[in-house]
């Protein structure tokens, strides 16, 4: 009951603050392509894969009062925060039917990158069907206006590859 | 003459109830109705389980990809053809995307892709792709035309105007399911003026804008979306079903994963329960043949199973309260215990099923919505986002209306013949009384 809910609430918590619903996006994409249990669909928008499902399921949290998001004026623009609150602890534990396996490491790990970062990462990450020259260039044509450096995307392309270690 | 730009020798036409005639003059799309993945599409119903709510809609997602791929005709061939800032060059390009926009949708989409791990958008990449009779359709028009068919509807194709007009927030696709759906379920919502919306849309550099005349047609047509919601797609009863179909799925998979023997085995399901579903098994299967399925398995020895497929083939559905998961989530964790004293699994007797919609959003510079606005053209060429001119449109957007409903079988709960105290605690938390 409520399974996928309580999946997120255990990624809430183990990343503790987590700045930005386009960051909140691609963590969670990006857990899921390393096969960890997210079932939120994902289709390809302006800034990579994004998921409304998600979108939904985190305002719905918030409603239930499990997650409290902070709309902050920052450099200009808005950007979102996110929280557990003690109610949203108390339905984390409450969960003991939850698979024990250890997100922690991993999702700390990619919130520790940048927002940008994860936008290209995550975007790879979605075209990796392809043989890698016309992956980077279905990126560099999608995402036109990120103007991604080569330099960024063999950074980003390393990442993948140390994430995968992580799993 | 290549074949892309081939013309029938005489144009053919399909009677349709929503927009009259379909139009087809191109040999390609005439080609592409004709193959078996698309003929496939007659076979699965535009609205699942919607038909055992309103009767009517037993439409399929074959007369509805027709309906997309007309709306986009006469866009292109009717509004775009004569303006300058329009490639015609796309013309083609955009038809394709229209017609076969749907083609990987399996029967009763959602309940298979939530208990099977699909996803029908991978599908269409696939049959669009892959060794079908679609994709030798295609590639005849040119090797690289098959990849940028699947990249429209990926919206992954560099021309975003050519992405906008199959899926954005006003678009053919959905312009064609809310009076499609409207006219077969027999609903009064879901009616607009489509002709006036196609007659002010412009193609503008890298979207599709609508003249500000034209605004009070798409506040219309955004007020039908929104009744259609509410009033058809979310309709409490359709939900109960679809619990019930998901909750069929779900047995036969743990049946199959412990190694249960059915009576009559699912060879067409095998591939879904092991995870390896290959394109071939995922075209042979239908609506048909799940609910073939079905009534077979009303006689299986499995008590679960036979029930759900019983409940499903008989309309014996569940029924519902309002849930809040906020303030109410503890009160579950006591009904799934008091379900297991009374014999009844929760894991199959007691749902919790959400419906959500946003009718309308925009993207605000600085912000990191992911929603393309719909932009008017005003006369001085500016262009101006709708909620900022239309006060209707703003009083709903960004305004998402989500509901909770816990659903369960009231027949079971009211029959005292075993565990009558339990089920007297378990009516008592429901609220459930005979009537």
């Amino acid at each position: 009951m409520m399974k996928d809910h309580a999946r997120l609430m255990k990624a809430f918590s183990a990343l503790g603050e987590i700045v930005g619903r386009k960051k909140l996006q691609k963590i969670i994409f990006i857990a899921k392509k390393h096969n960890y249990a997210f079932h939120e669909k994902y289709q390809f928008h302006f800034f990579g894969p994004y998921s409304e499902e998600l979108t939904l399921r985190v305002e719905e949290l918030c409603n239930m009062g499990f997650i409290k998001e902070f709309n902050e004026k920052k450099s200009g623009y808005y950007q979102y925060r996110y929280e557990v609150t003690e109610e949203g602890q108390a339905f984390l534990e409450a969960q003991n039917e939850l698979a024990a396996e250890n997100l922690t490491p991993f999702l700390k790990n990619l919130n520790e990158q940048s927002s940008r970062f994860l936008e290209l990462v995550s975007t790879l990450l979605y075209f990796d069907t392809l043989e890698m020259d016309a992956r980077i260039e279905k990126v560099q044509k999608v995402k036109a206006k990120q103007n991604y450096m080569d330099e960024e995307i063999a950074e980003a392309l390393a990442y993948i590859e140390q994430l995968n270690q992580l799993v | 003459m290549t074949y892309a730009m081939q013309k029938l020798a005489e144009e053919k036409v399909f009677k349709d109830p929503v927009h009259r005639y379909i139009h087809v003059r191109d040999q390609v799309v005439w080609d592409l109705i004709g193959t078996r993945e698309f003929q496939r599409l007659r076979r699965i119903r535009q609205l699942g389980t919607t038909y055992l709510t309103f009767h009517g809609a037993e439409h399929s997602r074959f007369n509805h990809s027709l309906g997309v791929y007309e709306i986009i005709r006469r866009i292109v061939d009717d509004v775009f053809a004569p303006r300058p800032e329009w490639d015609n060059s796309e013309r083609l390009l955009c038809l394709c995307a229209a017609l076969l926009h749907d083609l990987g949708h399996g029967p009763f989409s959602h309940s298979f892709e939530k208990v099977f791990e699909l996803d029908h958008e991978e599908f269409t990449q696939a049959i669009i792709l892959g060794d079908t009779e679609v994709n030798a359709v295609l590639k005849k028009v040119s090797s690289a035309f098959p990849q940028q068919v699947a990249d429209v509807i990926a919206k992954t194709y560099d021309n975003k105007r050519v992405i906008s007009l199959i899926s954005s927030q006003i678009d053919a696709d959905r312009m064609d399911y809310l009076q499609r759906d409207a006219y077969f379920t027999g609903v009064s919502y879901g009616h607009f003026d489509m002709e006036r919306i196609l007659r002010v849309l412009r193609p503008k550099e890298d979207q599709v804008v609508i003249k500000s005349s034209g605004m009070h047609a798409v506040e219309d047509y955004i007020m039908s979306r929104y009744q259609m919601y509410w009033q058809v797609y979310f309709h409490p009863v359709t939900r109960s079903s679809e619990v019930i179909l998901t909750k069929i799925l779900h047995r036969a998979k743990e049946l199959s994963e412990h190694g249960y023997e059915f009576a009559y085995e699912p060879r067409h399901f095998m591939s879904m329960f092991s995870g390896n579903v290959t394109l071939k098994d995922y075209l042979n299967l239908d609506e048909s043949i799940v609910m073939y399925y079905f009534q077979m398995w009303e006689e299986e020895k499995d008590p679960i199973l036979s029930d759900l497929c019983h409940r499903f083939m008989q309309r014996r559905l569940f029924k519902y309260v309002e849930f809040d998961p906020s303030k109410e989530y503890k009160k579950l964790n006591k009904l799934e215990q008091l379900f297991r004293e009374a014999d009844l699994d929760p894991e199959y007797y007691l749902v919790v099923d959400s419906s959500s919609d946003l009718p309308y959003d925009f993207y605000r510079p600085g912000e990191e919505e992911e929603r393309v606005p719909i932009h008017l053209l005003m006369p001085n060429g500016e262009l101006r986002e709708l909620s900022r001119q239309s006060e209707i449109v703003d009083a709903i957007s960004g305004k998402r209306r989500t509901d909770h409903k816990l659903y369960y079988p009231k027949d079971y709960l009211m029959d005292d013949s075993s565990h009558k105290e339990t089920k007297e605690k378990i009516r008592a938390i429901l609220g459930v009384s005979e009537h």
